[in-house]
C-alpha cells in the first residue's frame, strides 16, 4: 500500500512520513503569506492538523498529496491574516527589512500601513505575486482559483495600494 | 494601469519588505504536531447518542425493563 492510501487509512506513522517530507516546504510557503517566523512554524502544525483531520476524504486515486497540503496550507495562512487583520498589528508582523532611519523608515511605514488596507485574500496574492514573484499558474492552484482570478485580485491590489500610497503623499 | 507602475510599485514593495525565499524551518515540528493530536477530541458517533436516547427513553416508557435487562447483564 503506498503512503498515502495508508494516511488515508488513519495510519499514523504514514502521516508523520508525509509530515517529515512536507513540513519545510509547507513552512516557506505559509512564511511568503505571513511574514513571521514563529507564526508560520504554529500555522504549518494548525495546517497540517487539518490534512489529518480530513484524512478520509482524500482522494487516493486523483488526489495529489502536495497540492492538496498546499492548498490547505494556503486557506490557514489566508485565515491567519484575516483574524489578524482584526486585531492591532505590529510592524514586525509583515517581516519587515532592517530598519532604516529617516525618511526611508517614514516610506516604508507608509507602504505597510498601505498594504494592512489590503483584504486578505488580496494581500496574499500581492505578496505572492510581487514580492515574492511566485508565478501566477503556482498561486492558482494554491487558492484554487483560476490565473485570471488570480491577475485579477492582484490588479485590484495594486489599484488599492497606488491609491493609499497617493493618499499618503507617496508616488509609486 | 501599465507594466512600469506594476514594476515600480513591485520595487517599492520588495524595499519595504524583505523577500522570505532564504529562509529556511529551524526545527523539526512533529513533537509539536504530535502535541497537539494527543488533543483531538474523543469523538462519539452520532449513532451511539441515537441509542443512548432509545434507551433511556424505553426505560422512562417501560421501567419495568430495567430489572429484565439487569438480569440479562
Amino acid at each position: 500500500m503506498e503512503l498515502t492510501e495508508r494516511f488515508a487509512a488513519g495510519d499514523l506513522d504514514a502521516f508523520e512520513a508525509l509530515f517529515r517530507q512536507h513540513q519545510a516546504e509547507v513552512f516557506r510557503w505559509i512564511l511568503r503569506i505571513v511574514r513571521n517566523t514563529a507564526t508560520a512554524e504554529d500555522l504549518t502544525v494548525e495546517a497540517f492538523w487539518r490534512v489529518y483531520r480530513a484524512h478520509a476524504r482524500f482522494d487516493t486515486v486523483n488526489g495529489n498529496f502536495g497540492g492538496w497540503l498546499r492548498r490547505i496550507a494556503t486557506n490557514v495562512a489566508i485565515d491567519h491574516l484575516s483574524r489578524s487583520r482584526r486585531e492591532v498589528p505590529l510592524p514586525e508582523d509583515l517581516g519587515v527589512a532592517p530598519s532604516r532611519p529617516g525618511e526611508q523608515g517614514e516610506l516604508r511605514r507608509q507602504i505597510l500601513a498601505a498594504l494592512r488596507k489590503l483584504s486578505p485574500p488580496l494581500r496574499g496574492a500581492v505578496l505572492l505575486a510581487l514580492v515574492e514573484e511566485e508565478p501566477y499558474e503556482e498561486i492558482a492552484k494554491a487558492l484554487s482559483i483560476s490565473v485570471s482570478a488570480v491577475k485579477v485580485r492582484v490588479f485590484r491590489g495594486v489599484r488599492i495600494l497606488r491609491k493609499e500610497l497617493s493618499r499618503a503623499g507617496v508616488q509609486p | 494601469m501599465s507594466e512600469r507602475e506594476i514594476e515600480e510599485l513591485k520595487k517599492l514593495l520588495k524595499d519595504a519588505l524583505e523577500p522570505s525565499g532564504n529562509d529556511e524551518l529551524q526545527r523539526d515540528l512533529w513533537p509539536t504536531m504530535l502535541r497537539r493530536l494527543d488533543e483531538l477530541p474523543v469523538r462519539v458517533p452520532w449513532w451511539d447518542w441515537v441509542l443512548l436516547a432509545g434507551v433511556v427513553a424505553l426505560f422512562c416508557f417501560f421501567p419495568v425493563t430495567i430489572p429484565a435487562l439487569l438480569y440479562h447483564l
